[in-house]
């Protein structure tokens, strides 16, 4: 397994990042204000459907609706979307072969790259984007549409908690959207039905609680749930504290399933690529 | 009778600075300071139908920045400037169905195309009639040698074959008017030699006007009679090869091969330049000391294998001019 | 200067070798086409599933119902495919700007649009292109439509004219090149933003909303009362009923106030230089 002192070449990895996304603040601010509209859409496309039917369809509050699409919002840059444009860029030269040649653990290594993917992206948008929708809002005029804060300290505890498992959780879904282009010699395929899977089963294109009745049970113990779903859960206090331990086991059990299957596909998908001489 | 005539042509930049450093990073966010560079200073110029000119000067002199004027995509500060009776950038689709510009370092030909479906896509475009285009195709492909490549994709052409299919296209169209900026970068000897084979052909058969951009000087010795050379802004030179060393230096270099690689040459009128081994070089002014007399006294005092009398190549000069002006090459 | 209709004629001529060009190279890797119109399709397909499920529970959104929502998602589906494809060279220009590759379309005697619309012609939108005319089938036999040829020529009018306003934002996303490439990606706000927009009638949005993409980014406007008019229902919003036929015009002005604003772009990239 990994040492301590073996960390360095995946903290410089993840620090490169940073730095790189921190140049294009442009661009940030760019992709803040678009989440912003999407996010306005969104919201009042649901009040259009809450202002027209019976609270018996209603299975949480409106008010919890728009906090959830903000969250969702917010945390956009974590879920697992498109592949890392090096990784890409190495399959299809071939370069990916050298990997093999690297001193360090090979999952690791790949973990570490979609670590270093979600992270940076996340930090500079999440911050920003809740703070708008939390505070900027209801300045004008648009309070209804606010991202609520949380009922208490200790669901907000729990829930930074929750984003932790939910980020470790991205990260292994990402890495193994990397590692399917090894299957694939660099098509998109994988990723592309990742991204559609991701959109629908997380809440981001509908909120679960909106999604069928019967789906629910499905919903709550795939992987996808665990991405901001059930974080939100515990954020609003839909979720008793006590249930924040079920929330963990979920997503962990997932991420460590993934962690298996990607480590499984990684080293096979090398080894044939190498046979292949591609 | 002057196709291109250029009149105190002026063209200022803006250029961003920037501070090094962490510091200077952040107040670059802040607030911006600007530099400004004169391209060009006053560049006048007029060149007749028919002729092949070299347009040479160090980077950054204002040499691409004319012929981006010249060829209408950029819109000078001030000045007058007409191509073949038109503002070039004023009329720009007028002005540049009459004209081929190739670039050494980058291709216009369709990347993924065969060469002879670029060529077939640019007759579209340049909206040549049917007859004319087929003899001007048959005829580019038959002074290039380009018969053997027409179905190959162009991002498989080695250089000097993209240079050769880029010369075609730009002449398709039938321009009286080519600019060729460095269309010899990087070619190997032979391709160099069919390149500017070419050039000298379709400007002495067809009469079609050139302006060579290069840094090359054996392409100047070899095509142009007329060399045009501009630094910071400003035309230094504008004439014959003969007349641009005239202006610089009188000077001749004469190198010898002694038999004693060690020997002393103490000669008035001559300066050694250079000494490698056996073979010195010496700088001497022909109209001080004529290059026979040197010789003779040279002869008379060291025993010498070979030598040979040379102007000191045109890069000397060139790099002479360009200091004497301030200028860095 | 040539005459108008030979100007057209001129312009599809070259327009329609572009995109002979551009089809025939990605049909030679027909499994990768093969899967990017599956996969794109599946893709659109499971966005119009969100909103089934949604009308599943709710039953309506402030009455309208699900068939006659189709309609207006299934315009707008339909006309962002074919903008998204016809425009891509658009998409792309901040690269062709910095890649100094601009220089070279200003050196041809032809339109820069032009040029930089043949430049590409993805033909995988067809995915989303088949999900759209699906979901308006859905719409067309679910709903009770009373088709006539005026009303099929008016989605069509519909259609063309929302193609005319994508093309627009497209056209001014590309101008802005000019002067910034990073910041690019605000007009995604707009494209997608109002795709995803006009899938909905807009009487459900607040009025502000609307106003500004009625009267200043006029998706809603080319979709919304020509929708209108061809379910043949009173529009909510209190418009008379002639509006919707002769709404898709703020479509081809929009694009025309777009070139307009591109040719301001040109000109200041000819004076500044690359």
């Amino acid at each position: 397994m990994i040492r301590a002192g073996g960390l360095r070449p995946y903290r410089a990895i993840v620090g490169a990042r940073f730095r790189v996304l921190l140049q294009y603040r442009a661009a940030a601010l760019a992709g803040l204000w678009t989440q912003v509209v999407f996010g306005l859409v969104l919201i009042m496309v649901y009040e259009a459907f809450y202002r027209s039917s019976s609270p018996a369809t209603q299975p949480i509050a409106f008010a919890q609706v728009a906090s959830y699409v903000w969250f969702g919002q917010a945390l956009f840059a974590m879920l697992p979307w498109s592949a890392d444009a090096e990784v890409r860029a190495m399959v299809r030269s071939g370069a990916v072969a050298y990997e093999l040649c690297r001193p360090v653990d090979l999952y690791g290594l790949w973990y570490a790259r979609a670590v270093a993917q979600r992270s940076a992206p996340t930090l500079l948008r999440a911050v920003p984007m809740a703070l708008i929708a939390a505070l900027v809002l209801p300045r004008v005029g648009l309070g209804e549409w606010r991202l609520a804060p949380p009922p208490s300290l200790a669901c907000a505890a729990g829930a930074a908690v929750a984003l932790l498992g939910a980020f470790v959780l991205s990260c292994a879904l990402s890495t193994l959207n990397n590692v399917s282009l090894l299957w694939t010699l660099g098509g998109e395929g994988v990723v592309l039905l990742m991204t559609t899977v991701v959109t629908l089963l997380s809440g981001l294109a509908v909120p679960l609680p909106l999604l069928p009745g019967w789906a629910q049970p499905v919903l709550a113990w795939l992987p996808f749930a665990g991405l901001f779903d059930l974080p939100f859960r515990v954020y609003a206090g839909h979720l008793a504290p006590g249930q924040l331990a079920s929330v963990l086991v979920r997503q962990t059990g997932w991420t460590l399933a993934l962690i298996a299957l990607g480590r499984w596909l990684l080293g096979r998908g090398l080894r044939r690529l190498v046979v292949q001489g591609g | 009778m002057a196709q291109i005539v250029v009149d105190n042509l002026v063209k200022t930049y803006r250029v961003a600075e920037r501070t090094p450093g962490l510091w200077g990073a952040l107040r670059g966010v802040a607030r911006r300071t600007h530099r400004t560079v004169r391209a060009l200073d006053g560049v006048s110029f007029s060149i007749d139908r028919g002729e092949l000119v070299g347009y040479i000067g160090p980077n950054g002199a204002g040499k691409s920045t004319t012929v981006k004027a010249l060829s209408g995509i950029l819109v000078p500060d001030g000045g007058r400037c007409e191509v073949a009776g038109r503002v070039p950038w004023r009329d720009r689709i007028a002005h540049v169905a009459e004209i081929g510009v190739v670039f050494g370092q980058r291709t216009q030909l369709w990347w993924d195309l065969p060469v002879i479906e670029s060529f077939d896509l640019l007759r579209e475009i340049y909206r040549v009639p049917g007859d004319r285009y087929r003899q001007a195709r048959d005829q580019m492909i038959e002074l290039l040698d380009l018969g053997a490549l027409l179905d190959v994709p162009v991002r498989q052409l080695s250089l000097g074959q993209r240079m050769r299919a880029d010369l075609a296209a730009a002449l398709l169209h039938g321009p009286a008017i080519l600019f060729l900026d460095e269309p010899t970068i990087g070619l190997d000897a032979v391709s160099k030699l069919a390149v500017r084979d070419f050039i000298k052909q379709i400007n002495r058969d067809r009469g079609v006007t050139v302006i060579l951009t290069t840094h090359d000087m054996d392409d100047i010795e070899a095509l142009c009679t007329r060399v045009m050379v501009i630094a910071g802004g400003k035309i230094l030179s504008d004439g014959t090869l003969v007349a641009l060393r005239a202006q610089v230096t009188r000077e001749r270099w004469l190198t010898v091969d002694l038999v004693d690689a060690g020997a002393a040459i103490d000669e008035p009128g001559a300066t050694e330049i250079r000494r490698d081994g056996h073979r010195v070089c010496l700088a001497f002014d022909p109209e001080v000391v004529p290059p026979a007399a040197l010789i003779q006294r040279l002869a008379g005092r060291h025993a010498i294998r070979d030598l040979f009398v040379e102007n000191p190549p045109i890069e000397a000069i060139v790099a002479r001019l360009y200091a004497s002006h301030g200028q860095a090459p | 200067m040539t005459r108008l209709p030979d100007a057209i004629g001129d312009a599809i001529r070259l327009y329609g070798r572009y995109a002979a060009l551009s089809i025939r190279s990605q049909l030679q890797y027909r499994a990768s086409f093969v899967t990017g119109v599956v996969s794109t399709f599946l893709v659109t397909a499971s966005e119009f599933l969100g909103i089934w499920a949604l009308f599943d529970r709710f039953g309506q959104i402030r009455g309208w119902r699900l068939p006659e929502v189709a309609l207006f998602y299934g315009l707008v589906s339909v006309s962002f495919a074919i903008s998204d494809s016809i425009g891509r060279g658009l998409d792309l220009f901040g690269a062709t700007v910095k890649s100094g590759d601009f220089d070279r379309l200003l050196l041809r005697p032809r339109s820069t649009v032009l040029q930089l619309l043949g430049q590409d012609l993805p033909l995988r939108r067809i995915g989303r292109l088949a999900q759209g005319l699906g979901v308006i089938g859905y719409a067309v036999i679910a709903g009770s439509i009373d088709w006539t040829v005026g009303r099929a020529l008016l989605a069509v009018a519909s259609v063309a004219a929302s193609v005319c306003a994508f093309l627009g934002l497209l056209v001014l996303q590309a101008t802005t090149a000019f002067w910034t490439v990073e910041s690019l990606e605000v007009w995604n706000a707009f494209t997608y933003g109002g795709a995803t927009m006009g899938q909905y009638p807009l009487s459900i949005y607040r009025w502000w909303f609307r106003g500004f993409f009625i009267l200043v980014v006029p998706i809603g406007c080319v979709v919304y009362f020509p929708g209108v008019a061809i379910l043949g229902r009173p529009d909510p919003l209190g418009a008379p009923g002639f509006v919707g036929w002769i709404a898709p015009l703020a479509g081809p002005a929009f694009l025309a106030i777009a070139l307009q604003v591109w040719r301001v772009g040109v000109r200041h990239y000819r004076s500044t230089g690359s």
